[in-house]
């Protein structure tokens, strides 16, 4: 069963949002991590890189396959996870912790809410596998 | 699970892609490649009828032999890579893709010539275990009594795998060393367990179920062309690298003419290796670039979990395919650079 922690919001698209302050933390679900398989390179964006909501900011990639990743929030790159260079690997083992992505400067801290809850994305994601 | 040629296979098994691919490398890897296709060839003619149909020399088979060769069109480009068995002079058989196998039927029938020799399509006969990595033959040597270190490579036998009546085939797909196994489809099971068991699964050095993925980068590491993407009906077989299985003098065969005007000629195109010496993957289908310009497409483009470098295989026009050239992949809109390479990426020491 994959892991899905309480205290963040979720997109469609598998990504999560850990909003703080301001600032969103963005990175892909466990279930997204099992579902590529082993993540071999991650494509980030720069800092100072402005997206919209839902726009891809990136992409990663297993041995298999290649999947753009979604910023669920619109705003500006503040900081990227640039150890996942050498260790991509960490999106698998670490989703939620130092498999990180991006942090996004909101520029709509209301769109957090129009998220998924972690109950809301359970079920989001039965219902995609049923 | 995705569906490959109408058979449902897994893309890859819990261990995941690299560590399958790693696993075959080093100790043993297992898969079930029961859906390739099986055309029996039996007659007094069976040798000359697929030998007009194939670019490589049947006639140079011996009993208990295997030869890997193509079913090539009137243009010289392939209807189908297979491997050609021969049992006996009156009687042959053909593996064949499992996605091209009932064109490969259609293909057989319609321009065989007459003779002396009954085919009979016997896919859902046979299951094929495939048992590769340096680790195989010791694995295999505990379900069988056949002396397998005495099977040279592409040479089979056959005989009894834990007491089932199989083909016991030094062949392989992944660049090492190890065994194809063919028996009665309904044995699939058992034999695949009972290869598992053999081989320690469950241990950190034993045996791996594979999947699709790990099958594909163990042979593109290999170098080995795959239907549908190195070679199909718009590449001939001097383009793909494969002249070495076209024998222009053997007699006559479909596509031989073709093929010798080609060579006499020249290609104008040729499928190389690159390695990707920037960041970035090279993906299947992505425009190859030489000095700037679009020449052609990726035809296999992977991270190779042994290298651990990022790899693919493609067509360049003739004269820009020397090693060391340096090219660019357009990789989803960013140019990327990869330099040409030898092939195969990956060869196994021999000892």
């Amino acid at each position: 069963m994959a892991n899905i922690p309480d205290d963040l919001h979720y997109s469609k698209d598998h990504e999560w949002v850990r909003a703080d302050g301001g600032v969103a933390t963005v990175g892909i679900t466990d279930h997204a991590q099992n579902q590529l398989g082993d993540v071999v390179y991650v494509e980030l964006p720069k800092v100072g890189d402005e997206f919209g909501a839902n726009e891809p900011f990136g992409s990663v990639e297993s041995v298999k396959a290649v999947s753009e990743v979604f910023s669920p929030v619109s705003g500006e790159i503040v900081e990227i996870n640039g150890s996942l260079t050498d260790s991509p690997e960490k999106v698998n083992t670490d989703p939620y912790g130092d498999g990180w992505m991006i942090r996004v400067k909101m520029s709509n801290a209301g769109e957090v809410d129009s998220m998924l809850s972690a109950a809301e994305y359970e079920d989001f994601t039965k219902a995609e596998t049923e | 699970m995705v569906d490959f040629g109408g058979w449902d296979m897994p893309v890859q098994y819990p261990a995941g892609t690299i560590e399958e691919h790693l696993r075959t490398r080093r100790h043993a890897g297992l898969f079930d490649v029961s859906h390739m296709g099986e055309i029996d060839v039996k007659g007094a003619d069976a040798i000359a009828v697929v030998n007009y149909l194939v670019s490589n020399d049947v006639t140079k088979l011996i009993d208990g032999q295997a030869q890997y060769s193509a079913l090539t069109t009137p243009a010289g480009t392939v209807v189908d890579d297979l491997l050609v068995y021969r049992f006996a002079e009156d009687h042959l058989l053909l593996v064949v893709n499992a996605g091209t196998t009932e064109k490969d039927w259609d293909w057989i029938n319609a321009n065989r010539q007459p003779g002396a020799a009954d085919l009979k399509n016997v896919s859902s006969d046979y299951c094929q275990i495939a048992l590769q990595g340096p680790d195989a033959i010791g694995i295999l040597q505990k379900l069988t009594a056949l002396p397998l270190a005495d099977i040279k490579y592409y040479h089979f036998t056959q005989g009894g795998v834990d007491g089932v009546p199989a083909i016991v085939s030094r062949t392989g797909y992944t660049g090492e060393d190890g065994f194809e196994v063919y028996a009665a489809a309904e044995k699939a099971e058992q034999i695949w367990n009972k290869m598992l068991d053999a081989g320690n699964f469950g241990s950190d050095t034993g045996v791996l179920p594979c999947g699709l993925a790990a099958r594909n980068t163990l042979r593109l590491e290999a170098g080995m062309a795959l239907y549908g993407h190195e070679i199909d009906e718009s590449t001939t077989l001097l383009e793909a690298n494969l002249g070495w299985i076209c024998k222009l003098n053997k007699g006559d065969f479909v596509g031989r003419e073709a093929l010798a005007k080609q060579k006499e000629s020249g290609i104008t195109r040729k499928l190389i290796g690159f390695e990707v010496t920037e960041r970035g993957i090279a993906r299947d289908e992505q425009e190859v670039l030489v000095d700037g310009e679009r020449v052609g497409k990726v035809t296999s483009g992977s991270p190779a979990p042994y290298l651990k470098k990022n790899i693919g295989m493609g067509y360049v026009p003739t004269d820009s395919a020397t090693e060391g050239r340096e090219i660019q992949i357009d990789v989803r809109g960013r140019l990327v650079g990869a330099q040409i390479v030898k092939t195969p990426f990956y060869k196994r020491e021999k000892n």
